[in-house]
């Protein structure tokens, strides 16, 4: 019964939303990419249609790999994002796993502690965090943010992991232990290989989140040279005359190439990671 | 083995995560609300004043203009962002072509680094060069097209709208998966006994997404509340803080004013509503 008339109206009810969110979601990345390979002459012209680009150039590719750090920043930004994932990643396990698979007193309220240490947003410990920092010496040291990242990144992992650990099943590791196995061989040998899929999902959110995390970076790193690329790009890249903003949107085009791969091809465990928490299975 | 007890083996296994979060969140916690009870130049010993930072703050027509200001944008941005994510998510609750690509393309505004993409932003809505108002002005809108971020009530409606387009997708997305997992049975024996479109929408779709609407819903109001990165990018809290949040007002008075007590007693504002969210959240999490 489906009629030529019947594939259109069917067509129109998913593309004409669908198409609606896809233009709104991704023009701003569209108007990055054209403003990145404009001339200068063509950005700052009113009477050139402004949606397309006339002769597109990468001057402010070369600027801005040649005249601004940004290749340093993006050397520390993925520095830092890699150390605080995998430090994340180990002593959120160390958290789970427990968690997971033992009965011991006390450990719902660990849970919960965990969680709630999670929600807790940055604004709330940036003032007293920085002093802190200040006392140890560490302003303007990469090593600040790989220390401070992970306290909202270990929480975070910790959640994802154990609800990744429930769903492994038991007998492996029973069986081990009555082979002989003590905890740690079955943990190490048994257990954590199984957990490909959760480690991967929450690496790549850990991941992101450093890549994304603005506000501890903006107050502990005031140097050039050990800035991230958010706090580069916004603290050195805005400046005061109109013509730059090729180069602000070079950068941040680049700044968000790595995260889009990574994402792009994990998207199904990010989407699983992603929902996780929220959808009962 | 003693170390093959559960109990042993748990808590040795996380003395050190939990060392670690005591070390750089509880007690920069506990440290932060005593120095909101000092007067604490930067660089300088503090002394204790008890309330008066909290009681000055009570004084300040500044302090309670950001609290409103803080309020109308988690509102309206979370409402938006609620209605705009079940619109998403039922649009792609529907079998259509090259969906995954689809979904992967919506999800890209939540992914990118917020401050890269606030920055298109900025510029999307530059006062002399807007992309923004040069299309309202093709379509026939009077020159030179509104100040976006330079008119009080404009640049709230901008931050609103900018949070609620990166937002958006965690809800849709995150609203998708919830509607996956309703039975299509429920829908068939509905239509059978005459439930129209709303009726199925608001009978069958809505109770059995409330669990994740309000799970999403409580995250999402607890980051928007304390959200700095966007506004600190597009407005710096301006014009004359009208922008202004609780995460943005505290960072301009410890970090530009140097005053580490007085900000860390605004941020502490927060608080009490944080709080409550997230005990709220924390123990719905946990009847799951």
């Amino acid at each position: 019964m489906v009629t030529g008339e019947g594939h259109i109206r069917q067509a129109l009810r998913v593309w004409l939303p669908v198409g609606f969110f896809l233009v709104v979601a991704l023009f701003p990345f569209y108007w990055m990419a054209i403003t990145s390979i404009k001339p200068n002459s063509e950005l700052y012209n009113k009477n050139v249609m402004p949606l397309i680009v006339h002769a597109p150039t990468l001057k402010h590719y070369v600027d801005l790999l040649t005249k601004s750090s940004f290749l340093l920043w993006t050397w520390n930004t993925m520095l830092v994002a890699v150390v605080s994932t995998a430090i994340s990643l180990i002593l959120g396990t160390m958290l789970a796993y427990p968690l997971a698979r033992m009965r011991f007193a006390g450990a719902s309220l660990i849970a919960m502690t965990i969680a709630a240490i999670y929600l807790v947003p940055q604004p709330l410990l940036f003032i007293p965090l920085a002093d802190v920092i200040n006392h140890l010496h560490l302003g303007n040291t990469l090593t600040s943010v790989i220390l401070t990242y992970p306290t909202m990144l270990v929480p975070f992992c910790a959640w994802l992991l154990l609800g990744y650990f429930k769903t492994v099943p038991k007998e492996l590791e029973e069986a081990a232990r009555i082979d002989g196995a003590s905890r740690v061989q079955t943990m190490w040998t048994i257990f954590l290989p199984l957990c490909t899929p959760g480690f991967i999902s929450a690496g790549i959110f850990a991941f992101t989140l450093s890549q994304n995390e603005f506000l501890y970076a903006l107050i502990f790193l005031t140097k050039s040279s050990v800035r991230t690329v958010p706090v580069g790009v916004i603290a050195e890249l805005i400046r005061g005359d109109v013509f730059y903003w090729g180069q602000l949107m070079a950068g941040a085009l680049l700044g968000s190439i790595p995260v889009a791969i990574i994402y792009s091809f994990f998207v199904e465990h990010y989407v699983a990671g992603l929902t996780a928490g929220s959808v009962k299975a | 083995m003693w170390l093959d007890r559960q109990d042993v083996f748990s808590w040795l296994m996380m003395a050190l995560p939990l060392a670690f979060l005591a070390a750089l969140v509880g007690y920069p916690f506990f440290y932060g609300i005593l120095l909101s009870l000092e007067d604490r130049p930067v660089a300088h010993p503090g002394t204790f004043v008890g309330f008066k930072n909290f009681v000055a703050n009570a004084h300040d027509p500044v302090f309670w203009r950001v609290a409103l200001n803080t309020f109308i944008y988690t509102g309206v941005a979370t409402l938006l962002k609620m209605v705009g994510g079940l619109g998403l998510a039922l649009a792609m609750n529907q079998h259509f072509r090259m969906k995954n690509l689809v979904r992967a393309l919506l999800l890209l505004p939540f992914i990118v680094p917020t401050v890269l993409s606030t920055v298109a932003w900025l510029w999307m809505l530059d006062p002399a060069f807007s992309v923004v108002n040069r299309m309202l002005v093709a379509l026939g809108w009077p020159r030179p097209g509104p100040s976006w971020l330079g008119n009080p009530t404009l640049a709230m409606v901008s931050i609103i709208v900018i949070n609620t387009w990166r937002g958006l997708p965690f809800y849709g997305i995150t609203l998708l998966a919830g509607l996956q997992t309703v039975p299509s049975e429920l829908y068939e024996a509905a239509s059978i006994d005459g439930a129209g479109g709303w009726e199925r929408f608001r009978f069958i779709t809505l109770p059995m997404l409330r669990p994740i609407i309000l799970i999403v819903t409580l995250f999402s109001v607890i980051f928007t509340f304390a959200d700095f990165q966007l506004v600190y990018v597009l407005t710096h809290g301006g014009p004359a803080n009208a922008t202004q949040l609780f995460a943005t007002y505290a960072f301009d008075i410890a970090m530009n004013g140097g005053q580490l007590g007085l900000g860390a007693s605004v941020a502490l504002a927060m608080l009490p509503a944080l709080a409550l969210l997230i005990v709220l959240l924390t123990v719905y999490l946990r009847r799951e």
